[in-house]
């Protein structure tokens, strides 16, 4: 810690070290100074004492009758502060044993090391003390009582538990240094980049290729990078001396970190001495480390013995572990720790080669930080959920592999022989887990990190209801990789006869700073996304499904199109997407775009709401006009009656002419039309992210199929009214002859707060939406709310974007549904539906 | 909406008395949801026509009654309330010819009391049942029905017909009948009400339908229909995904099976519901009065779970919660968990189980809420038995292998009890066409229900067993099929 030269030197200067991330147990009587200690060394809400739960549990911190809550409260807050991994510290008593015994065993529950202070003061002060306290009531012979409790606990602390006791005295108390030390697996300040390195068994020529082919030379990168042993350098292969010394040498040097197997552990127990079953290479490392030089064996032995459970790097965004780590145990120290690190996560059964069954805890995995590990050989390394392991099995014959850091990037070299025979087969890759989705990952509220709209937060009662829409409606969640956010229009329009008018839009883009946008023609379809495969094998490679199927097309709340034609309609958009597979050097794509007609997917809505609605009118209103007439014919003064439902008649009329232009007959996938506006993603790039609309535009209008519609649109320079004005004539005509209007966006993503795109109506389409006579209510309509359907358009879009990049960086399944998830939820908030 | 009303009692103008309503004038009514005028397009000796017509505006009707609305077609713009006669027609005639409603006339109390020839025209009346359930309702109270069911469009003849008639009723009938007659039957024929169904309806109905809703054949139709009841929040949470989707508003009543009603009108008529007609059928397909299917597989289920000595079971896909409370009924059941997808079904489970009014020591061996079989859950482990029953056939085949991870490979309870229907039994319902339920995704024949089951079995070391639940046909089977599955001793875990 800091030297102070310039002060006196302390009669008697103590310096003590704590562990940075611990239980920290104080031990004294009533009125030895804990609190006063607590305060000076350590921050205010590290410090849990019992007074303070006293006061929590009975308003009164000297209620003693409330004790057994106090301590109840007391270890439920400490129990929480060390699970969620912050150093604690506790104000009691604890001069007796089975205090700390309760404290020491919830250290240890939660995997952290537990250290005791003591601050041991004659009876005679504490009393003292306490007699100045008016709080303090109780007797002097209370305080003796401690005092003897202390005495009696001082002889055999050392055996509770702790990993350290610190026993302080007399003016030590308050000239004391503590000094917090980091965890030695605590490695966060070294940012790499590494090589972390599978399994080696002793394979010290694969070693040396694979050292070399990485770039190291004589242990050394020239860019500085660090190797990273997974641990198992030792057993079954040709050469145990020679990897060690390898690796010894560079640890040595600084050029790499080791953290320890399961084998080093072993050999190191043989070295020793210890009684070992000989077995699974053991011997060959004992016959070669016994003809090495004595001195050598020592320093080998040493270094083994000295080896850590596992190192969090990166700012603790990696892990290496021999067999991997969960979440919880980054960073703890423990024999539970350890033994999970090195071991596994074993359920204590065997199989059928003896050798032990582990549990798949990386299929849990839901930790940000990646981890890496060795131990299981398998044939081909897989990612699971943020993990990977790397031993692929060179002393079997296999390979022996490198995971380039923070490139994410696999090295390997094979094997030159087979140096031992496996025990049992290695193991394929690991099988692709259907259920790999948690309802931890999507239930309750939930709070979505997004790139490129913050942090999103997700009610409870919508993921609740997204959850029933997603299990009983949607399609496999592996395929449903994004849903497409809700769009908002602009700003109603003022001009006669209009709700929606493109000049609003242009505004809206021009005041955000936007200078080029792009109006997309709107088809009056379906919203669909389609997932598109080369081959069933790629499919199965991106997305894990391995029924044979190679797509899926599904709308916007994820519920897939036409049952029994989808197969048909996957390989047709399959086919139609053969120049793009080259173009992008992908075997996988995301589209987006807009199935017509809309009768194909929403005839039973048509039928049940628009022509239903189209049919009432047409039986209704003839007959309101006839009985009008006739009254009007007794001289009856219904005359503005008669005129307003013969306006209505012909509203009704033009309302059926509005959807029926949307409808059409389809036989099978004749006469089925998907109109694509944009690349979503494929491999390695979430495209909708850093592709321009144009580029998407360009790309797309190459592919041709009669499958494929197209997508007109025009370019508009917000600078020229010019433009502008072509651009609203454009949308007038498209409008006047049936379209539904257009989408007008940025043609590059903009930054902050800008809609991503907005929606203009036609005219004679908006009776769809705001029914038959809505241009006789203009004036209501006009009063419209759009402040939270762009605020959700905005969320929506920054989960989609989200649910991309996830999906295009291979993180895993989960990741992404938790994204695409979120819109699904968000979609569940009341919103007039009409915007 | 248009509604007129013809009589050729002479003199006709007489009418005019009997609904105080002046024939030479045009009245007008003003109502919340619009406004209601009545005139006389003929007037003569002897024929006098009265109209009431209703101007209802769907943008000012949802803008003043904002989303909440019950009637979830009120929600909507494009709405056929301005055009059809619904329950805002009924609501309408109720005020405007309230006391000729009740059968006074101080000007003609004699006519009155006595049926006269009447002629009701209504264009436009929904009718959800078709335009035989019109015939249905109104020939035993005396009219000569003419239903002509309305084209839903003609320039797409391959649509059919739309759910509405154009409806003419002919009979001697008392004024005051007839008016009660439309007022109960409007909204009973259009299956939807705008308000919310308050305990007062019961009332309502019971005086509007005096002298005749007693006798009346269909009264248990009428009675559960009149007194539709629409439920709870998160039901417009998905309706509004519904929308979006593109679907209608039926497919989203969620799975869950009603006891079969009674046909009885004192019968908890509250509990009405779409799909208790349907089991009606069902139950009805075989001969007289068995026991109800859905109360066979029950027992079956709870015989099942008592022969593996059960003591802690998870209902997994407990819909209104009827299994979990035959289990909460035995003492020997110490832990009970229901669990479904849907939180409509829970919210009616815990109505219906009364939760809020259960004793501690019950409620504390139950476990309600929500969670689905695509995710996995550690909610679902530690029980001995999980059930279930006439879930697996919601979901789409492709989803079943999450299903199985969730429940057999991470759940792991001791026993899992599978029931679902058999298809070859489906033969033996006369009525039904395609499968039991809309919301079937498959339903597997005795040999398909064996394959699925017997590889489940395998891959998660299982051993399974079958049982027939109800009539066991000797060539087709029973109408549902159960599997047992067992863990095995030597707990083989997944490849």
């Amino acid at each position: 810690m800091s030297e102070q030269p310039e002060q006196p030197v302390p009669p008697v200067a103590r310096e003590i070290g704590v562990p940075a991330m611990a239980l920290i147990v104080l031990v004294g009587v009533s009125g030895s100074g804990k609190s006063t200690f607590a305060r000076r060394h350590f921050g205010p809400t590290q410090v849990i004492s019992s007074d303070f739960c006293r006061g929590l549990v009975a308003d009164d911190e000297n209620d003693q009758s409330a004790t057994p809550d106090a301590f109840e409260m007391l270890h439920h807050i400490v129990g929480t502060r060390l699970r969620r991994g912050l150093l604690t510290v506790v104000d009691a008593t604890s001069v007796q044993y089975q205090a700390r015994q309760q404290l020491v065993a919830l250290a240890k529950a939660h995997n952290v090391l537990v250290d005791a202070i003591v601050l041991d003061v004659p009876a005679e002060l504490a009393v003292e003390r306490n007699a100045t306290r008016p709080d303090r009531d109780f007797g002097p012979h209370v305080i003796t009582r401690q005092h003897k409790d202390l005495r009696r606990s001082l002889g055999k602390i050392s055996r509770d538990g702790f990993r350290r006791v610190h026993v302080l005295r007399g003016a030590e108390i308050d000239n004391v240094t503590i000094t917090l030390e980091p965890a030695w697996t605590d490695l966060r300040h070294r940012t790499g980049p590494f090589d972390i390195i599978g399994d080696v068994h002793g394979c010290s020529s694969e070693l040396e290729t694979l050292l070399s082919t990485l770039g190291y030379q004589d242990g050394r990168h020239p860019q500085g990078r660090t190797a990273v042993f997974v641990g198992d350098l030792v057993d079954r292969g040709p050469d145990t001396p020679g990897v060690l010394r390898r690796v010894m040498g560079m640890v040595e040097a600084g050029t790499a970190l080791c953290v320890c197997g399961n084998h080093e552990q072993k050999l190191v127990r043989a070295l020793n001495g210890r009684k070992v079953r000989v077995a699974h290479g053991l011997a060959e490392s004992l016959a070669q480390l016994g003809e090495a030089d004595p001195e050598f064996v020592t320093a080998a032995t040493a270094f083994m013995d000295g080896l850590i459970s596992h190192y969090q790097l990166d700012e603790g965004r990696l892990v290496v572990a021999h067999a991997g780590l969960k979440e919880p145990y980054h960073g703890r120290a423990s024999g539970r720790v350890r033994a999970f690190a090195l071991y596994g996560d074993t359920t204590g059964e065997t199989d059928e080669y003896g050798l032990p069954i582990r549990y798949p805890w990386a299929e849990e995995y839901r930790g940000r930080a990646m981890v890496v590990y060795g131990h299981t050989p398998t044939v081909e390394p897989e990612w699971v959920n943020n993990t990977i392991c790397l031993d692929t099995g060179v002393v079997f014959g296999g390979r022996l592999t490198a995971l380039r850091y923070p490139e994410r990037e696999l090295v390997s070299v094979p094997a030159e022989q087979v140096w031992y025979e496996p025990a049992r087969p290695l193991a394929g890759p690991p099988q692709r887990d259907p259920a790999a989705l948690d309802i931890g990952d999507v239930r309750g509220n939930r709070f979505v990190e997004t790139r490129f709209g913050g942090t999103i937060r997700i009610r409870e009662e919508n993921a609740a209801a997204a959850l029933e829409i997603m299990s009983r409606f949607a399609v496999d969640p592996r395929w449903l990789v994004y849903l497409p956010p809700t769009m908002a229009p602009p700003e109603t329009s003022r001009l006669d006869g209009y709700l929606e008018h493109p000049a609003e839009a242009f505004e809206e883009f021009a005041a955000a700073g936007v200078t080029r946008v792009v109006c997309e023609e709107k088809h009056m379809g379906s919203r669909a996304v389609a997932v598109l495969a080369r081959t069933p094998e790629a499919a199965e490679k991106r997305f894990g499904v391995a029924d044979g199927g190679a797509g899926m097309v599904y709308t916007r709340t994820g519920r897939p199109f036409f049952g029994a034609l989808m197969g048909e309609l996957v390989d047709g958009l399959r086919a139609a997407a053969e120049p793009l597979w080259a173009e992008l050097g992908t075997d996988w794509l995301v589209l987006d775009g807009e199935l017509l007609p809309w009768s194909a997917k929403a005839e039973s809505l048509i039928r049940g709401q628009y022509a239903s609605v189209g049919a009432a009118a047409g039986a209704a209103l003839p007959e309101v006009v006839a009985a009008l007439e006739a009254a009007a014919g007794r001289g009856l003064d219904v005359g503005s009656t008669l005129d307003r439902a013969r306006r209505r008649q012909d509203n009704a009329a033009r309302f059926r002419d509005a959807y029926a232009r949307y409808c059409w007959p389809v036989s099978g996938l004749d006469g089925v039309r998907f109109a694509p506006f944009q690349i979503l993603a494929a491999e390695g790039r979430a495209t909708a992210v850093h592709q321009p609309h144009d580029w998407h535009l360009d790309l797309l209008a190459r592919l041709d199929s009669p499958l494929i519609g197209p997508t007109r649109r025009v370019y508009v320079s917000l600078d020229s009214a010019e433009s502008r004005d072509a651009a609203v004539a454009w949308w007038e005509a498209m409008t006047a002859a049936g379209g539904e209007g257009m989408v007008v966006k940025p043609v590059e993503r903009p930054e902050g707060r800008v809609q991503p795109g907005v929606k203009v109506r036609g005219q004679e389409y908006l009776r769809i939406i705001y029914g038959p006579d809505y241009t006789e209510s203009l004036d209501v309509l006009r009063r419209r709310f759009l402040g939270r359907k762009r605020s959700m358009a905005l969320r929506e879009h920054a989960l989609g974007l989200e649910a991309l990049s996830r999906l295009a960086d291979g993180e895993p399944l989960w990741r992404v549904h938790e994204a695409v998830f979120g819109v699904l939820a968000m979609e569940s908030e009341p919103v007039d539906p009409r915007l | 909406m248009l509604l007129t009303i013809s009589t050729t009692h002479r003199p006709a103008t007489d009418l005019g008395f009997l609904l105080h309503k002046h024939p030479d004038k045009v009245q007008e009514f003003s109502h919340s949801f619009g406004t209601a005028q009545v005139f006389y397009p003929e007037a003569g000796d002897e024929r006098c026509t009265a109209a009431l017509l209703l101007d209802v505006d769907p943008i000012r009707l949802v803008r003043s009654r904002g989303a909440s609305s019950p009637d979830f077609s009120l929600g909507q713009y494009v709405n056929d309330r301005p055009y059809a006669a619904s329950s805002l027609l009924a609501s309408a005639l109720a005020e405007v010819f309230r006391t000729a409603r009740a059968g006074r006339c101080a000007a003609r109390q004699e006519l009155a009391e006595r049926a006269i020839p009447l002629e009701i025209f209504l264009p436009a009346l929904p009718c959800r049942g078709g335009a035989e359930l019109a015939h249905r309702f109104f020939e035993p109270l005396g009219w000569q029905v003419e239903a002509v069911a309305v084209p839903l469009d003609e320039s797409f003849p391959e649509w059919g017909d739309s759910r509405y008639v154009r409806l003419t009723l002919r009979g001697e009938v008392r004024l005051a009948d007839a008016l009660n007659h439309l007022y109960v039957l409007l909204p009973v024929l259009d299956d939807a009400k705008h308000y919310w169904v308050a305990s007062d309806e019961v009332d309502k109905l019971i005086r509007a339908g005096e002298g005749w809703l007693a006798a009346h054949p269909a009264r248990a139709l009428i009675t559960r229909r009149y007194l539709t009841r629409r439920t709870a929040l998160t039901r417009e949470a998905l309706a509004r995904l519904a929308e979006i989707g593109d679907d209608l508003e039926d497919a989203l009543e969620p799975p869950i099976e009603e006891e079969t009603p009674e046909a009885s009108t004192e019968a908890e008529p509250l509990t009405g519901d779409p799909t208790g007609e349907r089991l009606a059928g069902e139950a009805a397909a075989a001969s007289p009065r068995p026991t109800p299917l859905n109360l066979l597989r029950r027992e079956a289920v709870l015989a099942a779970l008592d022969d593996v000595g059960a003591r802690t079971v998870i209902d997994l896909g407990c819909g209104s919660g009827q299994l979990v409370g035959a289990l909460l009924a035995n003492r020997a059941i110490t832990k009970i968990a229901g669990v479904d997808v849907s939180a409509h079904a829970l919210t009616l489970a815990a109505r219906k189980l009364k939760l809020d009014r259960m004793p501690e020591a019950r409620r504390d061996r139950l476990d309600l809420f929500q969670g689905s079989l695509t995710y996995t859950d550690i909610r679902f482990a530690g029980f001995d038995a999980a059930v279930l029953m006439e879930v697996v056939e919601h979901l789409d085949p492709p989803r079943l292998p999450a299903l199985e991870r969730v429940v057999f490979g991470a759940a792991k309870p001791g026993h899992v009890i599978v029931t679902t229907p058999n298809a070859e039994y489906n033969v033996r319902y006369e009525t039904l066409t395609g499968m039991r339920h809309p919301d079937h995704r498959f339903e597997w024949t005795r040999a398909e229900f064996r394959d699925w089951a017997s590889a489940v079995a395998a891959r998660y070391g299982y051993r399974v067993a079958y049982r027939p639940v109800g009539d066991d046909d000797p060539e087709l089977g029973s109408p549902t099929q159960m599997a047992i599955f067992t863990a095995g001793d030597d707990d083989v875990r997944a490849a």
